[in-house]
């Protein structure tokens, strides 16, 4: 649940999307669940002229199943944190 | 989360396949697995050589595995020149 959680703390931020078939999109988080579904607010397809079909979506649903990459403003991130939160999930149990 | 489908019930909402298509409708049902109903859906189709064509397809049942995204749209803006397809999404066998 980790990855959940993590991407909770990028709600309200600007992300960049890379769906498996090449469409790369950006837009404001609204919501991530369990299956790493993503809903987006007020998305721009980045290479308009290759998608025109994509032009006229406003928010947009991703389903987690299609989703190649999720690109994230560095300012936005706690690597520590994010690395810490990762040995604690991996810790042996006792 | 499958609430934020539900949100756009009733409302106009494009559905893009895992396969490329984009198919338009009004929203009258989802579950949790994505699988949607539309209603007066219709698809427009794509191509290289030839402006949109629109093909009615009434009741329609998209399988949620199937799924792309979904999103709504500003009718507005919508394009209808040639353009080449979306690129399909390969789907492992099990």
């Amino acid at each position: 649940m980790i990855f959940l959680s993590f991407f909770k703390t990028l709600v309200g931020k600007e992300i960049a999307v890379e769906l498996k078939n090449d469409v790369v999109m950006t837009g404001t988080l609204h919501s991530v669940d369990q299956y790493l579904n993503i809903k987006l607010l007020n998305v721009k397809v980045v290479n308009p002229d290759k998608y025109p079909q994509l032009v006229a979506l406003q928010n947009c649903f991703v389903r987690g199943s299609v989703v190649r990459y999720i690109q994230i403003p560095p300012e936005h991130v706690d690597t520590e944190l994010l690395q810490d939160a990762a040995r604690k999930e991996n810790a042996p149990a006792k | 989360m499958a609430s934020s489908i539900q949100e756009w019930k009733g409302k106009a909402i494009c559905v893009v396949t895992s396969d490329g298509r984009t198919i338009m409708g009004d929203l009258v049902g989802n579950d949790q697995v994505q699988n949607v109903i539309l209603e007066d859906a219709q698809e427009r189709i794509y191509s290289n050589d030839a402006p949109v064509e629109t093909v009615e397809l009434g009741l329609y049942v998209i399988r949620g595995d199937n799924v792309c995204m979904i999103a709504d749209y500003d009718k507005e803006k919508l394009v209808d020149t040639a353009a080449p397809p979306l690129p399909t999404i390969l789907q492992q066998q099990h």
